[in-house]
């Protein structure tokens, strides 16, 4: 292959490393209005009174927006970035007179500047009737207390869930007889484990510019993965007919599936639609870990049962999912906590998978790389590598007894078929890489200091099977350039780059002939967004087969430029010319020309493709640890990761994306705390108190590649950029296991639980 | 945070009347005044007073109050003093960026309980210069309630000692969970600062036994200031775990400074 | 209050207030690269030079840097892409919100130290966060400038 596999720089790579005005805030005008938001102070309560008129007097200040100022009964929207109909019930009205969580929106400020509009937001005065509140989650389903009471949320499809029992989703499935299995089994593995709603703190907060344009619609510039969706939450939002709408996103500071949701473009939106004037709003890096949309905190309850060989033979997991104040994803993330993990164990004679996704007075949750695959990956591979200790097996090699295979049936992914799959050599790339034969379980260095090593597997999705669309339009310029514009958001993965590969694949052209667009709702080809995995294999195929539709009018005006049948000619990606006469042709420029000249060929294709699978990248991951019994310090020293990710389309952005998943996971698993005060506001609201990993607390992450190819998608590439942040969870939990013989249920594990369980130990 | 006016004062006099006035605030680094939700009136800069420079004598250090911390980590004549302790008491902290901004004056006259700085001085046994208040013993200074006198330099004595360094932290970046700062002079004297309890640093002075082995010495500092130490608890750890730290760091500072 | 300071090489003369951050002032000078990640100096994103040393502009008063010089990234395009390409060479810049700060700080490293070890990277550039590479290729993208510039030096001499 000629572009397909090459280490590409990124297009936009060189103007990102100088510093240029790519970003929202800075392309907007100077003096747009400034959109802040007055927060609830409260987990649980009514406005009761609320009085804006001193603060409307501030020097400055435009407007000024409460629950007044939105009707309370009309129907309600979703923040979720899905394809409609959206899994979210709608449940958020643009300001709510009942506001759910500490930083639910009370008023709309917009002034002249910051200064202005803070001062209006300190003279606002509010009346709160505080009501009783559901911050534990435990306690959630059929609590007194009703997050949504109210007669007019609305769920559109059937998740099973019920605003009167404080429940988002519900649901059971399985296979087999479980509890018969678990009775045969010679093992059973049985524990809860519990992950906290993380953020994923990409380094561009949520934003968002609104402006008027010529035609009287409402423009929204906004760093997004997902402008249609936008579009229709938006216009949801604000009652208004989506034909007024038009969305366009420029480079977006990183996503991870934040922007997946519409965290924040209401609010300007409300503002400049009733004003006509422009707006944007720039959350605060408090605002993007208070009220936004991070991991659903998970409780999950597993049974794994295996005989003493080794063999799993059934799971069964329970999911309880927090989706706090609003059911963003709350339906959909509970599903892949047992749909990406349970397949992984082939095995297995029976599974059952149960889940319920509760309403709480918390901060809404949202879509986060790993979208509760995570979650349960961290669950099973857990018990799994507990099992492999209890039957004194090493873990990598009860992996090898167990894993899926390609052209296996998986039972609980969606009963599809295992239609490429390199699991079993991720596996041997891995022990090789981390040298673990002579590494597990752990070597005590005498000072205090163990090391030791774990590992886990993973898995996730290529998009929603059956649901994602992905377009691409593609056309010939002058000279014979091309023109590829897409409807998926490339927020620093490099899409715009990777599907320009594989256009230039399949039209025989250089990298650089091909400029990218995207995207924009008014010229983008409609994409479901840049989520789920979905870009490489469902938009990439639509690249490919638009591409390949290029060619065929290509070769049907040069055909008709060398008056003969398009069935007599080859494209050879420079010239087409006549197979019987290769020296009679016509070039890629003369035909561009001639398409501009009294001809009605188009040289415009849009192609539209949606996958009814939705195949598994795969990943085994596994950690080196230097583990400080005394204070209980642990730092991951190394970190060996092989992913199959099918063809890798630009290996330098594939082990990028997998690199710095796997840093991600590395800090939700030691780092990246959640904890709340007594009134459910998460106390880690800043880059200061919510530690992220800095560069200083990793050793090395070393990343290798065993394709499989995927009949399914473009060069038999699959997806990427989430299956890489679920090993890192069982695999450190596991050395640190491996280091001092306790076993953590529950993330981050910290040096303190470190250090005593330790203790205890001695 | 905001601030009315910005004054560079001309003189440590003129810096001293603005600051008696309760709105004014004298600025270090800002890096955690900007934090404060405060209205200041005159924000005073010292940074044209020539505070900047650390001078070195045989009789010890004069670092004034506008040192920065990258100064402090810099400087050869502290690095050999206190062997390496003064660079490793600042390296974690955040950046290059914010250690090129945040001031010795800063750290000190805050007297914040996780302060990396503080814990350090406490057992270089400094004392600070007040231009009002004079000569004051940090560890004394440490105790006192925040005042409007203006912190000129921070003074550090040379005495036959050897110095070192420890902290905990959750992550390498991060403000510390515990700190210890340790020193053993030529009587075989030994003084621990332990900081971040979270409450600010206190220091600990215990004699050596010459009959006693190391590990019996360690031992019992160590069984000593955890009987001693005050720790609470906060997001970054229990009570309980700080307390055990402490016992932990002492044991290894004696272990390294012999 | 009018200061003066020399933003990259040309005098700027311009009215602030006694609050206005030099973060605020550089970008509102044109200054587009240079960003905010946070409010607590913990990110690293808003790196400029004062008078040569790299600091959070986020932190200092835009007061403070009357009369001194201030360096952007918009200052230093020749050394940014010299030194950016090796980071595009990897991937590593990813969404691109951090680069800005990191090649600022960066170039600084790379005035300070000529061939600094692994370790000296890692502790200089600990304050510049990015939440997408893992840091990796970032950390590639440097050795393989400092080894692409100590081959250019010595084959110079």
């Amino acid at each position: 292959m000629k572009t397909v596999s090459k280490a590409y720089r990124k297009k936009d790579a060189m103007q990102l490393v100088t510093g240029q005005p790519v970003y929202m805030d800075d392309l907007v005008p100077a003096n747009c209005l400034i959109v802040k938001l007055l927060r609830s102070p409260h987990a649980n309560a009514i406005v009761k009174t609320i009085n804006t008129a001193v603060a409307k007097k501030v020097p400055g200040i435009e407007a000024i927006f409460t629950w007044e100022d939105v009707p309370q009964d009309a129907p309600r929207y979703t923040q979720a970035g899905q394809t409609f109909p959206e899994a979210s019930p709608r449940d958020r009205l643009l300001i709510d007179r009942h506001v759910r969580f500490v930083g639910d929106v009370v008023a709309i400020v917009a002034g002249k500047d910051e200064k202005c509009v803070d001062k209006a937001l300190r003279l606002i005065k509010v009346e709160y009737e505080v009501l009783d509140a559901v911050l534990d989650y435990h306690t959630a389903k059929d609590n007194p207390v009703l997050v949504h009471p109210e007669e007019n949320w609305e769920a559109l499809c059937p998740v099973g869930a019920d605003n009167k029992r404080n429940l988002c989703a519900h649901g059971e499935e399985g296979d087999g007889d479980i509890e018969a299995v678990l009775a045969n089994s010679d093992i059973v593995i049985e524990h809860t484990y519990h992950t906290k709603a993380c953020q994923q703190a990409m380094m561009e907060t949520f934003r968002t510019y609104c402006s008027i344009d010529l035609y009287g619609r409402l423009n929204i510039l906004s760093s997004t993965q997902i402008v249609f969706h936008t579009r229709r939450n938006v216009a949801n939002a604000l009652h208004i007919p989506k034909s007024m709408i038009r969305v366009i996103k420029p480079r977006v500071g990183g996503g991870f599936g934040a922007k997946q949701t519409n965290v924040c473009e209401v609010y300007p939106a409300f503002v400049t639609w009733k004003t006509k004037k422009p707006s944007k709003i720039i959350f605060s890096r408090v605002e993007s870990q208070i009220a936004s949309s991070p991991r659903h905190e998970m409780e999950i309850h597993l049974r794994l049962g295996a005989t003493k060989e080794g063999i799993v033979k059934g799971i069964d997991m329970h999911t309880l999912s927090n989706t706090g104040a609003y059911g963003e994803h709350g339906p959909t993330t509970v599903g892949l906590s047992g749909h990406k993990s349970i397949p992984l164990y082939a095995k297995a004679e029976a599974f059952r998978f149960t889940y319920d996704v509760v309403y709480t007075n918390h901060m809404s949750a949202g879509a986060y790389r790993g979208y509760g695959a995570t979650q349960g990956l961290f669950a099973v591979e857990s018990a799994v590598n507990e099992l492999a200790a209890k039957l004194h097996m090493d873990p990598f090699e009860i992996r090898q007894k167990n894993i899926v295979k390609e052209g296996d049936y998986m039972p609980a992914y969606y009963g599809a078929t295992n239609t490429s799959c390199a699991l079993d050599r991720c596996l041997a790339k891995v022990h090789e890489m981390i040298r673990w034969d002579e590494k597990y379980p752990a070597r005590d260095l005498g000072n205090g200091k163990v090391r030791a090593v774990g590992m886990g597997m993973a898995m996730q999705g290529s998009g929603i099977s059956g649901m994602d669309v992905g377009s691409a339009t593609l056309k010939v310029n002058d000279e014979g350039f091309y023109s590829l514009v897409i409807g998926a958001a490339d927020m620093g993965t490099g899409c715009d780059t990777t599907l320009a590969q594989i256009a230039a694949e399949v039209l025989d052209c250089e990298l650089d002939d091909i400029t990218v667009f995207g995207a924009d709702t008014d010229t983008s080809p409609y994409d479901s967004g840049s989520y789920a995995s979905s870009t490489t294999y469902v938009t990439g195929k639509a690249v490919e087969k638009c591409a390949l539709k290029l060619r065929e009018q290509i070769s049907k005006l040069g055909a008709e430029m060398l008056e003969c049948a398009p069935d007599e000619v080859t494209f050879d990606g420079r010239k087409v010319y006549v197979d019987a006469a290769p020296e009679r042709g016509v070039s890629l420029a003369e035909i561009v020309s001639a398409s501009q000249f009294g001809h009605m060929v188009p040289l415009e294709v849009t192609e539209t493709h949606t996958s009814p699978l939705s195949p598994p990248p795969y990943m085994v991951g596994a950690a080196e640890i230097e583990l400080d019994k005394e204070t209980g310090e642990v730092k991951v020293l190394e970190f060996d990761a092989c992913v199959d990710c099918g063809t890798p389309i630009n290996p330098n952005l594939t082990r990028v994306q997998a690199e710095g998943g796997i840093l991600q996971g590395i800090g939700m698993t030691l780092t990246e705390n959640i904890t709340y005060d007594a009134k459910g506001y998460p106390m880690e609201n800043s880059l200061f108190q919510y530690k992220i990993p800095a560069r200083v607390d990793i050793g090395h992450i070393h990343v290798e590649f065993e394709n499989s190819y995927e009949p399914n998608g473009p060069f038999g590439a699959k997806s990427i950029g989430e299956v890489v942040i679920n090993t890192p969870l069982p695999a450190i939990s596991d050395a640190i296991y491996n280091a001092i013989g306790t076993r953590f249920y529950e993330l981050p594990i910290t040096p303190e639980q470190v250090a005593m369980a330790a203790a205890e130990k001695e | 945070m905001t601030i009315r006016e910005y004054k560079k004062a001309e003189s440590l006099e003129e810096a001293w009347q603005l600051n008696q006035k309760k709105p004014n605030r004298v600025l270090g680094g800002m890096i955690w005044l900007k934090m404060e939700k405060i209205n200041v009136g005159t924000a005073i800069d010292l940074s044209g007073l020539g505070l900047d420079t650390i001078e070195e004598t045989d009789e010890g250090f004069s670092i004034g109050a506008m040192v920065t911390l990258r100064q402090l980590e810099l400087h050869p004549g502290l690095a050999a003093y206190t062997d390496g302790a003064v660079r490793e008491s600042v390296r974690h902290i955040v950046g290059v960026q914010l250690r090129n901004l945040a001031t010795v004056g800063g750290s000190i006259y805050s007297r914040f309980g996780f302060s990396d700085v503080l814990t350090m001085f406490l057992a270089l046994n400094a004392s600070v210069e007040l231009y009002k208040g004079g000569i004051v013993p940090l560890a004394e200074y440490a105790q006192r309630p925040y005042d409007r006198d203006i912190l000129v330099r921070v003074i550090v004595p040379k005495e036959d000692a050897k110095f070192c360094y420890q902290s905990v932290r959750n992550s390498q970046t991060d403000i510390p969970v515990l700190t210890c700062a340790a020193a053993k002079n030529a009587a075989g004297e030994y003084r621990f600062a332990i900081g971040a309890r979270p409450g600010k640093a206190v220091l600990y002075t215990l004699p050596a036994d010459a009959g006693e082995t190391p590990e019996l010495t360690s031992a019992r500092f160590a069984a000593s200031i955890r009987s001693r130490i005050k720790t609470e608890s906060n997001m970054r750890g229990s009570a309980e775990y700080r307390n055990h730290l402490a016992g932990v760091l002492v044991k290894r500072a004696v272990k390294q400074l012999g | 209050m009018q200061i003066n300071l020399i933003l990259n090489g040309t005098k700027v003369s311009v009215d602030v207030a006694a609050d206005t951050l030099l973060l605020d002032l550089v970008r509102s000078q044109g200054c587009a690269s240079v960003k905010r990640g946070c409010e607590t100096s913990n990110c690293g994103l808003c790196t400029v030079f004062l008078e040569d040393k790299p600091v959070l502009s986020c932190s200092v008063l835009a007061a403070r840097a009357d009369g001194k010089r201030v360096t952007t990234l918009e200052g230093l395009q020749e050394e940014a892409a010299e030194f950016g390409a090796f980071i595009a060479d990897q991937g590593a810049e990813q969404c691109g919100f951090c680069n800005p700060g990191f090649i600022m700080n960066a170039l600084a490293l790379f005035r300070e130290k000529e061939s600094p070890t692994e370790e000296e990277i890692k502790e200089y550039l600990s304050g510049n966060l990015c939440r997408c590479s893992g840091y990796e290729g970032q950390l590639r993208g440097i050795l393989n400038f400092l080894a692409w510039k100590k081959q250019k030096q010595e084959a110079a001499e």
